[in-house]
């Protein structure tokens, strides 16, 4: 017997006990579906949260029923302490960019599809994968446990400025176990993204199948590919800075504190350290990390774009380039938050520039997108149409940052409502439309079900109008001059505003509801919905040749030859007006 | 469902704009508008920003109703449409982002460069009037050098805000001190030009006071300083805009600008306080 | 009653294949002619050294952090003092370099061994023990360079200097402690009865060591021109 015949694809046997399919899993798509639960649960954490907090900020006195049970000390009879919003502030940032927006686009659509698309059975290292995402989950742990330590979790905000985030509890409630486990989370959090990063770089690299270059890999998987090259070395140093800072918490080192500093009365016992230092460390990440967050989307986006308009875009290596284009200058760039930090203000005009030069990858592709509509054969569904409204979205927010990367604009705009309007608009508005639109486009695949897509619209327009209701006004708020992470807003000049936070809040609660209209979706459709044919979609990549839901190691054994670039559309074939990648027929 | 898309995203995009162009609530009376500039420089930032909002504006619109118009005329086709390139293809969209974002980027990079210059690369003028600000959780105080011109040493050690020592000063052994005027304030006269110089007391707090177009954040450790001069007599928030704890949101002084005589007066007043 | 092994087949590998893609299908693999490796088509071996650069890349990345905090700390307080370093520092540094000749021996013996050269099994299992054992002889060395310090009063928080030294040596102790991981694997792997080691495990693994000991020659050179 030739030991040749032996299938080595086959990095592993198929699981058989429960624990082994389901819970401790090899299977790259298993692991792009707990890390998508994660993200979903954390999204809903993170939204109640922002609910929390708007309703504070228009109803400062008023006792919000039950919040007495999160937190007595923060919400003493059910009102909201100033620092408890601070800490619900600060746990709304870090769950969403992290947990959310990290891992859903990126970690489960990535984990799930990345192999998939580029004809391979797992991702390379199928161990790290596991460890990856229950690392992930540890550090959710961790970062939830700090809503339970008895002075509740950080008040730093996501961004943990030194020497709010170094001293300890002397700078506040929050500021003790709360804001170390803070620290411990996102330090397991970097080590695990840094593992999937890892993962997606060696399998995109080096497991393509027969005729599956670079060139012809879908633009999807150009984009988490992308991202993980980024992720690996943006997370490689909020790393060493969530040591430090531990350190400075926990051991007296001073890294970020300098001497003589009195908090609550006591001279604290550091000296010589740099606030600014983490400042450039976190930001040095930080920035990076918001691109990490919107690429996928872009990359899922296109995809969607593509199928829906039943013809590719005016260039495929143009919107790659400019991807690449937008990771590399993400890291030169990250002084723009420091423009008014006390850093040299030189040093502020040298930042300045990359971030004006990133906004021109960035027309190219809204440009390309937009021109690629045009003499095409759109095909609305509820996933083109989050992908229409990403467009919208990403327009609305990427121009607002045209104003943000100007030093003498950001004078007056800095730490104002307008730079949490922009960072919506991207992040929270767009990025999620993102991940939406992938959702009704891969559920079927994932699940073997259809989504309804008449709810799936729904839930589209109800979030597209609500959206905008929510954070068009926070843009003209910052015109006026109003600050953020304020608990309450007693100031001359804010208190005139309110009518408008409350419209803002109104808007808020009936987006939140909204959201209630796709998880009904999701859930029903996971088990009552309409069975999925293989390709409802009329797709060209390669994940949708193969059942839905794929078979555990997806190609069945088979060695995928790969013929075609990835958008073949437009075309006279056998099967329409497409041809699959691995399809041997010329067009 | 295509041209629906296309009629509420036009809807939105000029509904957005309204509050932009009239700078108001809608039709409210709430004003959206950056107050009355009473610097001197700052009518460079005011500049740049309206020529950003017009540049962006006009970005924004466009690209909304050209993703408005597109949908509306390419969405839900007959099967057997034919697929039409934009002409030009992506040559044209690289070339037109690079020369538009291009040129916008030259135009307001290189006129921001000045109103940038004139606030942080122009020196404070010899005589400037200088005032020391400490932010501290959750309250600013001020110090004046008093009649002898020199500010006392201040102690970190010797804080006593029981005392109202917020500086920590040691008139006992520190003769300079003795004659500072520290108060909660920040009183200054019109027209003369103001040398700021920062310290904080503990955490990261800034310095943000709308109407002088000024924002700098304190820095534990640096010494930072802003220099200004106001234009109009008045009385301005100064507000914290950088997360100090939870007293962030409460953390304010007012920018008292008096005539020189009145200035004048309330400094013999404040030192008479002492 | 044994099952005989029979000898695999010796088939001859196929070309290469045009490099439209890496990988994958294995194809391009290098099937010896002889010796205890088994002819497994192995699709994931170049992965696995895309893999340790990648990894390489971070660990650089993260020391690069480590490196430009301490140039700014340096710059901001003015409690910058001197650091002595611990003279026992020199010796584990050319124990770690030690280290890597005798692992470069070993993976050499191990391709004799595989290619069924006339090498005992012996051979390569002991010159990877001699590098285990230089390694931990290295990470005893640090910690023995601590406690040299803590005798001297200096502690993590003592200073500036005494901070970073201990950061960076300990930072730079744990992924050697990580690399001495790998190593016990490779040596799990070369011990038992079939050889079960990749080639791209052992390349990959000596490679992170190897940059172990770069690493710790570049984090010696920072330390003693900057504390």
């Amino acid at each position: 017997m030739s030991d040749a015949s032996v299938s080595a694809v086959q990095h592993h046997a198929p699981p058989s006990s429960f624990i082994r399919k389901h819970v401790f899993s090899l299977d790259h798509k298993v692991i792009g579906k707990q890390y998508y639960a994660l993200a979903l649960l954390a999204v809903v954490m993170g939204m109640v949260l922002s609910w929390l907090m708007r309703i504070h900020l228009v109803w400062p006195n008023a006792p919000i029923p039950g919040l007495q049970l999160l937190s007595k000390t923060g919400a003493p009879g059910g009102v909201m302490t100033p620092e408890y919003y601070l800490s619900l502030l600060t746990m709304h940032g870090t769950l969403m960019v992290f947990f959310v927006l990290t891992n859903a686009p990126f970690a489960a659509f990535g984990n799930y599809f990345l192999p998939i698309q580029i004809g391979a059975e797992d991702m390379a290292f199928p161990r790290f994968n596991m460890m990856s995402f229950w690392m992930t989950f540890v550090a959710f742990c961790i970062l939830v446990a700090a809503f339970f330590v008895p002075d509740g979790p950080p008040i730093s905000g996501w961004t943990a400025y030194a020497t709010l985030s170094a001293v300890g509890s002397d700078a506040g409630p929050g500021e003790g176990m709360g804001q170390t486990l803070w620290a411990l989370a996102i330090f397991v959090f970097c080590i695990a993204s840094l593992l999937g990063s890892l993962n997606f770089i060696a399998t995109t690299l080096d497991l393509r199948t027969k005729g599956m270059t670079l060139a012809r890999m879908p633009i999807c998987t150009w984009a988490w590919f992308i991202t993980s090259c980024i992720a690996l070395l943006a997370f490689a140093v909020l790393l060493p800075a969530c040591l430090l800072l531990t350190l400075d918490r926990v051991a007296g080192t001073s890294f970020f504190i300098p001497g003589g500093l009195v908090i609550s009365d006591h001279l604290q016992p550091h000296s010589g350290g740099s606030p600014l230092l983490w400042q450039h460390l976190f930001w040095f990440f930080g920035h990076p990390e918001v691109y990490i967050a919107i690429l996928p989307a872009m990359g899922i986006v296109s995809h969607i774009l593509i199928n829906s308009m039943r013809r590719p875009l005016l260039s495929h290596k143009v919107i790659i380039y400019c991807m690449m284009g937008i990771g590399f200058l993400s890291y030169m760039v990250w002084g723009h938050h420091m423009f008014v930090s006390g850093m040299n203000p030189f040093s502020s005009l040298v930042f300045s520039f990359p971030t004006l030069v990133i906004t021109i990858p960035a027309t190219i592709m809204t440009l390309i997108w937009l021109g690629s509509l045009y003499g095409s054969k759109l095909r609305i569904t509820a996933a083109s149409l989050f992908a229409l409204g990403f467009l919208s979205m990403f327009v609305s927010g990427g121009v607002s940052g045209f104003f943000l990367a100007q030093p003498s604009i950001d004078i007056y705009l800095h730490a104002t409502y307008f730079v949490v309007g922009h960072f919506h608009m991207v992040m929270g508005v767009a990025a999620i439309f993102g991940i939406f639109a992938g959702t009704y486009f891969w559920f079927p695949k994932m699940t073997g079900h259809m989504m309804n897509e008449s709810l799936g619209k729904l839930h589209f327009w109800l979030t597209f109008i609500g959206t905008y209701c929510i954070f068009m006004p926070f843009h003209y708020l910052g015109l006026a001059g109003n600050v953020r992470r304020y608990s309450a807003f007693v100031d001359d000049f804010l208190v005139p505003l309110i009518p408008v936070h409350r419209f803002i809040t109104f808007a808020a609660l009936f987006t939140g509801a909204a959201q209630l209209i796709f998880l009904y979706n999701l859930i029903h459709s996971r088990f009552r919905g309409a069975p999925a044919p293989p390709n409802p979609w009329e797709c060209t990549s390669l994940e949708w040749t193969m059942p839905s839901p794929p078979p555990f190691d997806n190609f069945g054994g088979k060695h995928v030859v790969v013929y075609h670039d990835p958008y073949q559309y437009g075309v006279k074939s056998a099967t329409g007006d497409y041809l699959m990648q691995d399809s041997p027929e010329q067009a | 469902m295509g041209k629906l898309f296309a009629v509420i995203v036009i809807v939105i995009a000029l509904a957005s704009a309204i509050p932009i162009i009239t700078h108001h609530w809608f039709w409210s009376d709430i004003s959206f508008a950056p107050p009355e500039d009473i610097s001197t420089h700052g009518h460079a930032i005011d500049e740049q920003l309206s020529d950003t909002m017009i540049e962006a504006g006009l970005s924004f619109l466009a690209a909304q109703i050209l993703l408005g118009l597109f949908v509306w005329k390419f969405a839900d086709r007959k099967p057997d449409a034919e697929i039409k390139t934009f002409p030009g293809g992506a040559r044209v969209m690289v070339i037109a982002a690079l020369v538009l974002v291009g040129t916008e980027i030259l135009a307001l990079g290189v006129l921001g460069q000045k109103a940038w210059a004139n606030v942080y690369f122009r020196p404070a003028a010899p005589d400037a009037l200088q005032v020391q600000a400490q932010a501290g959780q959750f309250a600013f105080y001020f110090r004046y050098a008093g009649a002898d011109g020199k500010f006392g040493t201040p102690h970190p050690d010797k804080i006593d805000e029981g005392n109202s020592n917020f500086f920590g000063l040691d008139p006992a052994n520190d003769v300079d001190s003795r004659d500072d005027i520290v108060t909660g304030e920040l009183a200054i006269p019109v027209d003369r030009e103001v040398h700021l110089m920062m310290h904080s007391k503990d955490v990261g707090h800034s310095f943000y006071v709308r109407e002088l177009r000024i924002q700098q954040d304190f820095v534990p450790g640096l010494d930072l300083s802003v220099h200004f001069t106001a234009t109009k007599v008045g009385k301005y928030e100064i507000v914290c805009t950088q997360l100090c704890g939870l007293g962030h949101y409460n953390m304010k002084a007012y920018l008292n600008v008096l005539s020189q005589a009145d200035f004048d007066s309330w400094m013999k007043q404040k030192a008479s306080e002492q | 009653m044994a099952t005989a092994i029979q000898p695999p087949e010796i088939s001859k590998p196929e070309p290469p294949a045009d490099r439209q893609h890496s990988g994958g299908a294995g194809f391009g693999n290098f099937v010896p002619s002889g010796g205890p490796l088994r002819a497994l088509e192995d699709s994931s071996h170049e992965a696995t050294r895309t893999g340790i650069w990648v990894g390489l890349a971070a660990i650089t990345m993260s020391f690069a952090a480590f490196t430009s905090a301490l140039l700014v700390r340096q710059t901001t307080g003015t409690d910058w003092h001197h650091l002595t370093v611990p003279p026992i520092v020199f010796a584990n540094t050319i124990v770690l370099l030690a280290s890597s000749v005798t692992l470069e021996i070993a993976r050499r013996r191990v391709a004799a061994y595989a290619r069924n050269q006339g090498v005992d099994r012996l051979v390569p299992l002991r010159w990877l023990a001699a590098t285990l054992a230089l390694g931990i002889l290295f990470v005893a060395g640090q910690y023995a360079a601590w406690t040299k310090l803590r005798a001297e009063g200096l502690y993590l928080a003592s200073n500036p200097n005494s901070s970073f030294f201990y950061v960076l040596t300990a930072v730079h102790a744990l992924h050697v402690l990580g690399g001495l991981g790998g190593l016990l694997r490779v040596f799990a792997k070369l011990r038992s009865p079939i050889l079960t080691l990749r080639r791209s495990t052992m390349d990959a693994t000596s490679y992170y060591w190897h940059f172990m000991g770069i690493l710790w020659l570049y984090v010696l050179f920072v330390m003693w021109i900057k504390l």
